[in-house]
């Protein structure tokens, strides 16, 4: 063997050198792992050990314009866990079930729920009672990866009172989370659905903060704080309304559980929406953390249908409220002014073509101005000034009313009226020749092919309240929108509200004068085709306003088969009447 | 047994001092968990076996290299005997629970033999080599060594223990080269493997094969030889897709994870990708002993055995790895040195054995942890939590501190105290 030492010294050199190399080239590795590519991996070890728990944000406190709270939150309690896999969060669903109850259904969406986000905690129970949570905190050694969190919960201190308005919020739902609008939403968030609650839910909702806390390998909490620094959650803002409480307790009281229909208050300078609501109700507390099937099932089986909000999806024909609009009409387009009298006086009827057109008062009214037509409700009286005006003027009218428009509420539910906006309207649905000029008549006296929601005749009679000009309603303090519908001269307007005074002062409303107040207004009977007893059930319509010459406040009512609409006007006139007396003793009351 | 007073290479002793405590402070540190396991209290054990190691140590630095060349044969035939018996009577253990690497009687695991084979084929080896009178030019002259290492090597391969197995083949082809055998030979005698793991791909394989045959027509070996040689790779090349077929699956997947660790997030590149994230979190000063998020959290897998060096990366970061790396490079250097200075060449040829294998160990164990080597289950010397590897490791500087004193300038030479 050559084992002289100078082939050993070659040797131990080269040997020498490989060695040194191989330490190199490890260093320089570890060099690049550890220096160059740090901020990498120092991330994905972040990643591997964190886990963000959201903290629910509270929603914006929304307060009507007085400063009392509609949409409060209370403390609440949702129950939730963190876990790796599907299969290891049924088997703790399944052991959970024996220590509180859990319905199969609860099982299934806390798994749909896992789906959507993994690695958010999968919630089980959103709004848990505190019985619940009393047990799981006993048994908290059993169930390691539980996170019991308080949570705000929505609360609406005057819960039925409020709901036609202000709507409810509900867990994000899985058709929702497929839209693009809810892309920042994970699944267990809670969303508003109806009302208020829908319309301002980017503003209400606030923003989610974080907590984090680390998880090991398996994904067991092993630290709860300190982890990282918390991100607080950021409260929504609070949305201030225009609505009165008072008021809308009062209207919520006047309807009671008897009475069906619904009713709108609006301030005709601001449009503010001082009072909305629909009867019957329901309870929007009762729809926080999952609306409970039985009293779902009750309200969609009712037949008063609670869940139909009267005041903005309702459709009715309005009846003789829709008189002022032909009214209006026929004053701005000249072919009448309020004392001319029509060529037929009214005998309780008259003859077009081959059918008589009867007038709702059989005795007849005789030869009225238009004045005295709008205070007795002549019908014979717009029949004639329908047909003057003719059909397709009083569809291009009716148009420009925005009879065909939705008001602009800020509220989702809103439903469009329906008016025709030309002739071509009737050859499409009746054919060129099925239907003749008699149709204008039905329409001058708000009937036929014309259903208004209760919130757009509100609407209209602000333009009539005040100098022409509609106010767009506003439940939250936003900024205030007119739009002149109508033009007609400062004095035509005076005209027009003196013979809606004369509507309550002798004429069919005469019951509900108001002492002190001038009261403003029309009533509207609308036939519906539903008979008891060979009866028609008549919608009951009254709109109107007051006080007369400076009105503060318009009042749209309807009862569903209420009969006359003198009924709705003694509710009108009392709700007005509240407003107008109560508010000042309050303004007082808040000047000290 | 010499009584006689020696002069003990302090350099080595104290490298490998501090090497062993830094990695008992490491083995410590990986059971610190947030939930405690069975590995919190292994330092202990890895303490004791650390004591009864050096005592060991002491014990054959008293042996002469004469005894020791004269205990070579016995000792050999020792190892072979327990590798046979693994073969029908090993266990396996921990993260390796399928294979046949412990001995145990009575249930009680005794050791890993393949541990103690490390040293004793060395000394096997660094005997037969050193019998050579002028260093083999032909494969044939090499069939002694061949034999040797072949019949330990295949009956670990047969537990199987692959990472024992690249051990092996990495200290045979060093100590063949500290013999004097030429690079040629070294390459011809290694190209049936490289042809095997060229095997995958044929325009590779290809250019291997003529550069081999050009070799072959260069180095001029015996025609047999030369025709066996091309025979062979020729076998090799196309064989390797069969023998592919044959491995367990964990051992494919394994190969497959260390070409691209992707493949298998969740299972198999797990191991290697946790472990990167370990050291690359770890930046330049670590996240402080005991600290590591990845280890403590249970993230890093086999955080006291295999994967004990990404604890250093985590915890004590690149500056901790570097001195990791100084401790070890000064153990190599100065092994290289103690070879040189060897008094015979059988000595020799055990020091630069020692030296290969445990290069190969930390090569492959560190490189493993930064996905720069396949997982082969390798422990890392002196950190890597084990009694056997261990005691072996302290064997082997106990010898190695005999063949120094031994050794050419030991008494006079500059090192001696």
């Amino acid at each position: 063997m050559s084992f002289h030492p100078n082939d050993l010294r070659r040797r131990a050199g080269v040997a020498n050198a490989l060695v040194v190399l191989l330490v190199v080239f490890l260093t320089t590795g570890f060099f690049r792992s550890q220096v160059i590519q740090h901020q990498k991996y120092a991330l994905q070890s972040e990643t591997n050990r964190l886990r963000e728990l959201p903290m629910p944000a509270p929603r914006g406190v929304i307060y009507d314009r007085k400063g009392q709270i509609i949409a409060d939150n209370a403390i609440g309690y949702s129950v939730s866990v963190l876990v790796q896999r599907e299969d290891s969060l049924r088997a703790l669903l399944q052991r959970l079930t024996g220590t509180i109850n859990l319905a199969n259904s609860q099982i299934e969406q806390s798994v749909r729920r896992y789906r959507r986000a993994p690695t958010r905690p999968t919630v089980i129970i959103p709004d848990a009672t505190f019985d619940v949570v009393s047990v799981l905190e006993e048994h908290r050694a059993e169930f390691p990866g539980l996170i019991i969190e308080s949570s705000p919960r929505r609360f609406y201190p005057d819960g039925p009172i409020v709901a036609p308005f202000v709507g409810y919020i509900g867990e994000v739902s899985e058709n929702e989370l497929a839209q693009p609008a809810f892309a920042d939403y994970k699944a267990g968030q809670q969303v508003g659905k109806q009302g208020l609650e829908k319309q301002y839910e980017s503003v209400l909702r606030g923003r989610e903060g974080s907590q984090f806390v680390e998880v090991d390998a398996r994904g067991r909490i092993v630290r709860q704080q300190g982890a990282r620094a918390d991100l607080p959650p950021e409260a929504g803002p609070p949305l201030h309304t225009n609505i009165d409480m008072d008021l809308q307790r009062y209207v919520a009281g006047i309807f009671g559980d008897s009475l069906e229909g619904g009713a709108v208050a609006l301030d005709p300078k601001t449009g503010a929406v001082l009072a909305l609501y629909s009867a019957p109700t329901w309870d929007a507390n009762r729809f926080i953390g999952g609306i409970p099937q039985q009293y779902w099932d009750s309200l969609r089986t009712d037949p008063r249908r609670p869940l139909y909000n009267k005041a903005l999806q309702g459709t009715y024909p309005p009846g003789s409220t829709f008189k002022l609009a032909t009214t209006v009409l026929g004053l701005e387009s000249g072919a009448v002014t309020m004392n001319d009298r029509m060529p037929i006086p009214c005998t309780g009827g008259m003859q077009f073509g081959s059918r008589y057109f009867r007038c709702w008062d059989k005795r007849g009214h005789g030869n009225v101005s238009l004045a005295g037509a709008i205070a007795k409700s002549c019908d014979v009286y717009f029949y004639q000034l329908g047909l003057k005006l003719g059909l397709s003027r009083m569809l291009a009218g009716g148009v420009s009313l925005k009879m065909n428009d939705k008001s602009g509420i800020d509220l989702p539910e809103e439903r469009r009226p329906r008016w025709p906006e030309a002739v071509e309207y009737f050859d499409r649905r009746y054919g060129k020749s099925g239907w003749t000029q008699s149709v204008v008549l039905n329409l001058s006296i708000g009937q036929g092919e014309n259903s208004q929601t209760i919130l757009n005749m509100a609407r209209f009679y602000t333009a009539l309240a005040t100098d022409g000009s509609a106010a767009v309603p506003e439940v939250a303090q936003t900024t205030q929108r007119r739009e002149k519908i109508m033009n007609l001269t400062p004095e035509q307007l005076d005209q027009v509200r003196g013979a809606l005074v004369g509507v309550v002062e002798g004429g069919t409303a005469s019951a509900s004068a108001i002492k002190g107040v001038q009261l403003a207004g029309k009533t509207g009977t609308s036939q519906t085709g539903k008979f008891v007893n060979g009866i028609e059930l008549d919608h009951a319509w009254f709109v109107g306003f007051a006080p007369a010459n400076d009105p503060k406040i318009v009042v749209a009512v309807m009862i569903e088969f209420g009969g006359h609409g003198t009924r709705s006007a003694r509710i009108a006139s009392s709700i007005i009447e509240a407003y107008l007396k109560v508010a000042p003793v309050m303004q007082q009351m808040a000047d000290g | 047994m010499s009584t006689r007073r020696f002069p003990v290479d302090w350099p080595l002793v104290i490298v490998a001092l501090l090497l062993s405590v830094y990695g008992i402070s490491i083995v410590y540190s990986a059971g610190q968990t947030d939930i405690p396991t069975a590995v919190a209290r292994v330092w202990k054990l890895q303490s004791i076996w650390f004591l009864v190691a050096l005592g060991a140590a002491y014990a054959v630095s008293r042996f002469s290299v004469r005894m020791l060349d004269w205990v070579t044969w016995p000792a050999y035939g020792l190892t072979i005997v327990l590798l046979l018996a693994l073969v029908f009577i090993g266990k396996g253990a921990g993260t390796a629970a399928s294979t046949k690497s412990w001995l145990a009687i009575g249930g009680v695991r005794i050791g890993q033999p393949s541990e103690l084979a490390k040293i004793t084929v060395v000394l096997a080896l660094a005997k037969v080599l050193a019998a050579y009178k002028e260093p083999p030019r032909s494969l044939l002259e090499l069939w002694k060594p061949a034999l040797v290492v072949g019949v330990p090597w295949a009956l670990i391969m047969l537990q199987p223990d692959l990472g024992t197995g690249i051990v092996f083949v990495g200290f045979a082809f060093a100590m063949l080269f500290w013999a004097g055998v030429s690079w040629p030979l070294l390459v011809l005698a290694a190209s049936p493997v490289v042809s095997l793991i060229f095997a995958f791909n044929p325009m590779v394989w290809g250019a291997w094969f003529l550069l081999l045959i050009a070799l072959v027509l260069w180095y001029k070996p015996y025609m047999y030889e030369g025709i066996f040689l091309v025979v062979m790779n020729v076998i090799f090349g196309v064989v390797s897709p069969i023998v592919w077929d044959k491995l367990a699956p964990y051992q494919q997947k394994r190969l497959l994870v260390f070409i691209n660790p992707d493949i298998d997030r969740r299972q198999a590149g797990y191991h290697v990708i946790q472990s990167q994230i370990a050291i690359g979190s770890g930046g330049w000063f670590g996240k402080g002993f005991t600290e590591g998020t990845q280890k403590r959290l249970a993230f890093l897998p086999a955080q006291h055995t295999d994967f004990i060096f990404a604890v250093v990366g985590e915890e004590l970061g690149f500056v901790g790895v570097t001195l990791a790396f100084s401790l070890f490079l000064l153990l190599f250097l100065r092994v290289t040195k103690i070879a040189e200075r060897a008094n015979d060449s059988f000595s020799s040829l055990v020091a630069f054995g020692l030296l290969a294998s445990w290069l190969v160990h930390v090569l492959v164990n560190v490189g493993m942890t930064l996905n720069l080597m396949p997982i082969t289950g390798i422990p890392l010397p002196f950190f890597s939590y084990g009694g056997s590897f261990m005691l072996a490791s302290w064997l082997a500087i106990g010898i190695l501190v005999r063949i120094s004193a031994e050794g050419r300038g030991g008494r006079n030479g500059p090192f001696a105290v």
